[in-house]
């Protein structure tokens, strides 16, 4: 009788579900993926220009260059996110401009803005983490797997 | 059975207190709005010239409140009670507006359903002859809700086309005994919490029209009544994923000519080009559009009789990343003209 009656709100909640999926509009996935490509893309073409351009005009190692684009781009992004551009370059593009390392930027200074009415200790300082943190927990712990396993594993 | 009761969930006031005044304040983008001539204040800035967005929530909060009672020529000291809440954690917004209004006060926290909660609560004040004039009022604010639920305002993050926009706005009523008003309260329904299991904190819509579909069933079976009976039949913030449900709900228990009566408030706030997605939600969007728009169609008595429930999808953050699924919950007020 229990399981039965059990049964029969299973029922309704998965008639409810499938009705929500029916009448919820679907994100354009094709629409998404273009812009995401193109955008993700010209910002990787602009830090290949930046690199390039410290290797033949500033003299600076292939290494140093890349930590230079990686520096300009970052720079770049937390200056259009403090005047208010980036969220919107970012709603067009999506996933374009959260995989390059413009999102890694974005959502360490969105929050530390965000926060500071709340003071630069437990505002800024304190909440400025609440977006890249677990990014960098699981990217640094993740990091140090890999690493140990190359160690033993020597390809 | 109490005698001022019908049905199961049922109130009828016996002396149908009166709306005497009404007053909403809003952002610029709410301004923008297909009613935006139908508010008292449109603000340019969201910040209202604030140092944060929750001083700004609180003073559009006290604006609305203030501006209706100045419109009756009444001192704020003979208001006897204030009822209102908003969305900010622990009903900051409120809070503070009743302590510089110092008008005796009564927090109240239904998420979005809040407007037709205060109205329900004030209308048992003054039609039981415990306190009269009453002040009830809710508001919200696109900037706060978005860092309390979702993120900083400047991270670039997209939103589902079922996400809906946060009302930065406020709406009050003021409340009296029986007398030439704008509009009585004539009976009032109170909701039961319905979850049927939706987790999206994205599709409030969806985790809110069971509840709806649950308040308005009862209202006509206590009462008696059909959409037939009303002018309109309105919601507070289902947008177009919950208002679709619901007609779709209502179609199933054969209520005819529901979807002639209805509207939804967050379906008519925002104008639909300024990417608002699924529509408006938020305690103000049903307190700021029942001043602006709902009550001057009763008063000029293009409508009569107006069914306005709002509807609140009672989440927190931490009971959503607990997995714990979104209950809802609609309370309705039977609106009827002079």
């Amino acid at each position: 009788m229990q399981h039965h009656k059990k049964s029969a709100k299973q029922a309704v909640i998965e008639n409810y579900a499938a009705l929500v999926r029916r009448v919820t509009p679907k994100s354009k996935v094709g629409q998404g993926c273009l812009r995401s490509f193109w955008v993700g893309g010209a910002i990787c073409v602009l830090g290949q220009a930046i690199a390039d351009f410290g290797i033949n005009y500033l003299g600076l190692t292939a290494s140093s260059a890349s930590t230079f684009a990686s520096m300009s781009l970052v720079f770049i992004t937390a200056l259009l996110t403090g005047i208010g551009i980036f969220d919107r370059i970012a709603r067009y593009a999506g996933a374009g401009t959260v995989v390059p390392i413009s999102g890694f930027a974005n959502a360490m200074v969105s929050p530390a803005m965000e926060f500071k009415p709340e003071g630069w200790v437990l505002g800024t300082g304190a909440r400025m983490f609440t977006i890249a943190g677990p990014v960098l927990v699981y990217g640094i712990a993740s990091s140090v797997i890999v690493g140990i396993l190359y160690y033993f594993i020597q390809w | 059975m109490p005698q001022h009761r019908q049905g199961k969930q049922t109130i009828i006031f016996q002396n149908a207190p009166s709306i005497i005044s009404s007053a909403a304040v809003v952002g610029p983008k709410e301004g923008r709005g297909p009613h935006g001539n139908g508010f008292d204040l449109v603000l340019d800035d969201p910040l209202f010239q604030q140092e944060s967005y929750e001083q700004a929530e609180h003073t559009i909060f006290q604006e609305a409140c203030t501006r209706c009672i100045e419109k009756t020529g009444m001192q704020k000291e003979a208001v006897q009670a204030m009822l209102g809440g908003d969305l900010l954690n622990q009903i900051m917004a409120a809070s503070l507006s009743a302590r510089e209004l110092s008008i005796p006060f009564l927090g109240l926290y239904g998420a979005c359903s809040t407007m037709a909660e205060s109205l329900l609560l004030g209308s048992i004040l003054v039609d039981g002859g415990y306190a009269s004039p009453v002040i009830c009022a809710a508001g919200s604010h696109f900037c706060t809700a978005e860092r309390q639920y979702r993120f900083p305002l400047e991270y670039g993050n997209q939103r589902t086309p079922a996400a809906q926009w946060t009302v930065t706005g406020a709406g009050a009523c003021l409340l009296a005994e029986n007398t030439k008003g704008i509009a009585h309260i004539t009976s009032a329904t109170i909701g039961r919490v319905v979850d049927l299991g939706i987790r999206d904190p994205n599709n409030m819509g969806a985790a809110m029209a069971p509840a709806a579909a649950d308040t308005l069933i009862a209202h006509f079976k206590d009462t008696n009544t059909a959409p037939k009976d009303y002018d309109k039949i309105i919601t507070g913030d289902l947008g177009l994923v919950g208002s679709g449900i619901l007609k779709e709900l209502m179609d199933k228990n054969h209520l005819s000519l529901f979807e002639q009566k209805y509207m939804d408030c967050g379906l008519c706030i925002f104008d639909p080009a300024d990417d608002v997605h699924a529509g408006g939600s938020g305690c103000g969007c049903s307190a700021s559009l029942l001043s602006a728009y709902i009550l001057p169609q009763l008063s000029s008595g293009k409508w009569k009789k107006v069914l306005f429930m709002a509807t609140g999808a009672l989440l927190s953050t931490t009971t959503s990343q607990q997995g714990e699924t979104i209950p809802g919950v609609a309370h309705a007020v039977i609106l009827e003209g002079g």
